[in-house]
């Protein structure tokens, strides 16, 4: 099947304070449509990994490739670009731009992209919200809503391009469960339904097990897959 | 690609929300140039006056005779001695006639050349003048009046009477104004002057001259040239000085040096007379400029100051928008699009304002007896102070704005998102 992100022997070093090997030979992709999730202990490397996969971080060696094209080398306005249509990001801590509105963050990425006018991003950024059921909160300032509503906000945000590949780095290690089912049942229905991928680092043992595939990191090498 | 609009929106919600920093760094701005728009305004409009002041008293070319040693002795003269070694001990200077040699050939002669406007005869007498048993000591100037009132600015300092009252009576005078307060005479009163060799006249105060420099108000008087070379007894071609206004003022330098070669006598330009005072203007000049450059400088620092301050608080913001696809130069570009956004408000208002209080000075009450023509402050209204000022604005925010949206535009967002 279709690999939308594949990462061949990627290492990488911390050089500060002293030399540490953090990420050792990591190789695997992620295909069409696929829901992955991973876990290890804390340290394992899992968020320096996804900072890699989701071109941010360049200083590693190796081979990473989305959507069939290798990215390794790539000048940094290519990176942002592909950031940019390629990639939806969610972080652990939501990361909205507070003085913005609702809406305006979702719309961001999109005017960034711009490929569509004006009206059809608001559109579309409506849309997303209605989606997650946080339609009414589109003209609200994005300092003015709750946790569970902001990674939420930060969730349409990610998708406003329709990326390839949504990428979460703990998305609901802050969220009571109520809300972490929330985004679980969010993900999965992306992936059913818009046959979107996914792969999100998690400590929650119930989430990953409700994913397609769990990938297991320990010392900065994957343990199993 | 850049997409400005998105880049611009940006930029204006930074300012807008922090409005407070926003202000301070506008209003820095705005008193930079505003500063600079008013001192350089005021500065010239003074400068401006003072050369009118002095400028127009003096013409272009001055000829005259001046009083030197002769450059050849006589015994250099004399072939036999030749090779030998001359001393001359304690060299006087040659007997010369203050007149000017052939004035009235050569005042035609100029009043034909195409460079000229005009050139006027004047005769200068050392007299007395006599107030009771006082005699001050003065000179008195023989003018063609009428001529004079043409090529000079003779008519603004005559602040009683006019120039044709003296043209019209042969015993009239036109006195300095601080000797009319000496002796406390007025127009249509009589003055007692008395020459070098004795001799007394009586002439008619037909008008007052004021140039504002005392200097010259104290000893000087006018009247007609044939009335003074009446009163040295001496004839119609006797003329002391020859002032020349040309056509193109550039000339006078090279003009100067033709006539000393070509009759004879000191010919001194305007450049050569003013030197001292083209020193002082320029010196004006530098002081409003150092002081609106560091006025400027200091609004710049300021600008400076809070966009880093900017940048240290909208850290996440500049992760996030990497995060999401915006390259590092988009980053840079909605900092400096904030400092050059201060910058034009900051100008405009600042133009603005110079304008008002340059308007404020030029309105407010001047009056000194020194300069009997000014009756507000003197302001320069010139264009392109306010386009120096502007310009100036546009790039000292741009320079402040670089440093802090360079460092922008190479912040690591893996670092602010791992939170170190
Ligand atoms: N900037 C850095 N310089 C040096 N070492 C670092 C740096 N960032 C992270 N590390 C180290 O790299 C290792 C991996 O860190 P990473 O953040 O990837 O772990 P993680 O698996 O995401 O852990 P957690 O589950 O706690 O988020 C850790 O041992 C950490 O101390
Ligand atoms: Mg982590």
């Amino acid at each position: 099947m279709n690999l939308v992100l594949e990462a061949k022997n990627i290492n990488k070093h911390f050089h500060k304070p002293k030399d540490f090997h953090v990420l050792k030979n990591i190789s695997f992709g992620v295909k069409q449509g696929e829901f992955a999730s991973i876990m290890g202990k804390s340290g394992s490397g899992k968020s320096t990994l996804l900072y890699i996969l989701s071109t941010m971080d360049t200083d590693y060696t190796g081979e990473l490739s989305i959507n069939n094209q290798l990215v390794t080398g790539k000048s940094q306005r290519e990176l942002s670009q592909i950031r940019n249509k390629n990639i939806g990001f969610v972080f652990q801590f939501h990361y909205l731009l507070s003085e913005f509105s609702v809406l305006e963050n979702v719309m961001l990425p999109a005017k960034k992209l711009a490929e569509k006018s004006h009206a059809e991003i608001e559109k579309d950024a409506h849309r997303k919200l209605e989606m997650l059921h946080i339609g009414h909160l589109a003209h609200q300032r994005a300092s003015r809503i709750s946790g569970g509503e902001k990674q939420r906000v930060a969730i349409a945000r990610a998708l406003i391009n329709d990326p390839t590949i949504l990428m979460g780095d703990e998305p609901t290690g802050n969220l009571d469960s109520h809300n972490s089912e929330n985004v679980f049942n969010i993900f999965k229905n992306l992936k059913e339904e818009q046959g979107l991928s996914l792969l999100v680092v998690t400590h929650d043992e119930d989430f990953a097990k409700r994913t397609d595939r769990i990938i297991q990191m320990e010392d900065g090498m994957i343990i199993g897959h | 690609m850049i997409n400005w609009s998105v880049i611009l929106g940006i930029a204006k919600t930074h300012l807008v929300t922090k409005m407070k920093s926003t202000v301070t760094a506008t209003l820095g701005v705005t008193f930079g140039i505003g500063a600079y728009i008013t001192l350089v305004s005021f500065m010239t409009g003074l400068n401006g006056m003072l050369d009118d002041l002095v400028l127009n008293q003096t013409p272009h070319i001055h000829m005259y005779n001046e009083i030197r040693p002769s450059e050849t002795q006589p015994i250099s003269r004399y072939q036999e001695f030749k090779d030998a070694m001359n001393f001359v001990h304690s060299i006087k200077p040659k007997q010369n006639q203050e007149k000017i040699h052939n004035a009235l050939p050569i005042l035609s002669y100029l009043k034909k050349h195409p460079n000229v406007r005009g050139a006027t005869p004047q005769l200068r007498a050392q007299i007395f003048y006599l107030s009771g048993s006082i005699e001050l000591g003065g000179n008195l100037v023989g003018v063609d009046i009428i001529e004079e009132v043409r090529l000079s600015n003779i008519q603004d300092n005559i602040v009683e009477g006019t120039p044709e009252a003296l043209k019209n009576n042969t015993n009239g005078i036109l006195l300095g104004a601080g000797l009319a307060e000496k002796m406390s005479l007025s127009i249509g009163d009589r003055v007692q002057i008395s020459t070098v060799a004795g001799d007394i006249f009586p002439l008619k105060i037909v008008g007052i001259y004021q140039s504002g420099i005392a200097e010259i108000d104290n000893v000087q008087s006018f009247a007609n040239l044939n009335t003074v070379q009446r009163i040295l007894g001496e004839s119609e071609n006797y003329v002391t000085d020859i002032n020349i206004k040309l056509l193109n003022i550039a000339e006078s330098e090279p003009m100067a040096r033709s006539l000393e070669k070509q009759f004879n006598v000191k010919a001194v330009d305007i450049n050569e007379a003013n030197a001292q005072f083209e020193t002082g203007s320029n010196i004006r000049n530098l002081i409003t400029y150092a002081v609106s450059i560091t006025l400027l400088i200091v609004a710049g620092f300021g600008i400076y100051n809070i966009l880093n301050m900017l940048i240290y608080e909208k850290m996440k913001d500049i992760a996030i928008l990497k995060a999401t696809g915006f390259s590092g130069k988009d980053v840079q570009y909605i900092f400096m699009a904030q400092a050059i956004l201060i910058g034009i408000l900051g100008g405009f208002l600042g133009l603005l304002i110079g304008f008002g209080l340059s308007h404020l000075i030029d309105n407010t009450p001047f009056e000194t007896d020194a300069l009997p023509t000014i009756t507000t402050y003197p302001v320069n209204f010139n264009g392109t102070y306010y386009f120096i000022g502007i310009a100036f604005a546009l790039i000292s925010t741009f320079v402040a704005g670089y440093l802090p949206s360079n460092r922008a535009k190479k912040i690591d967002p893996v670092k602010i998102i791992r939170g170190t």
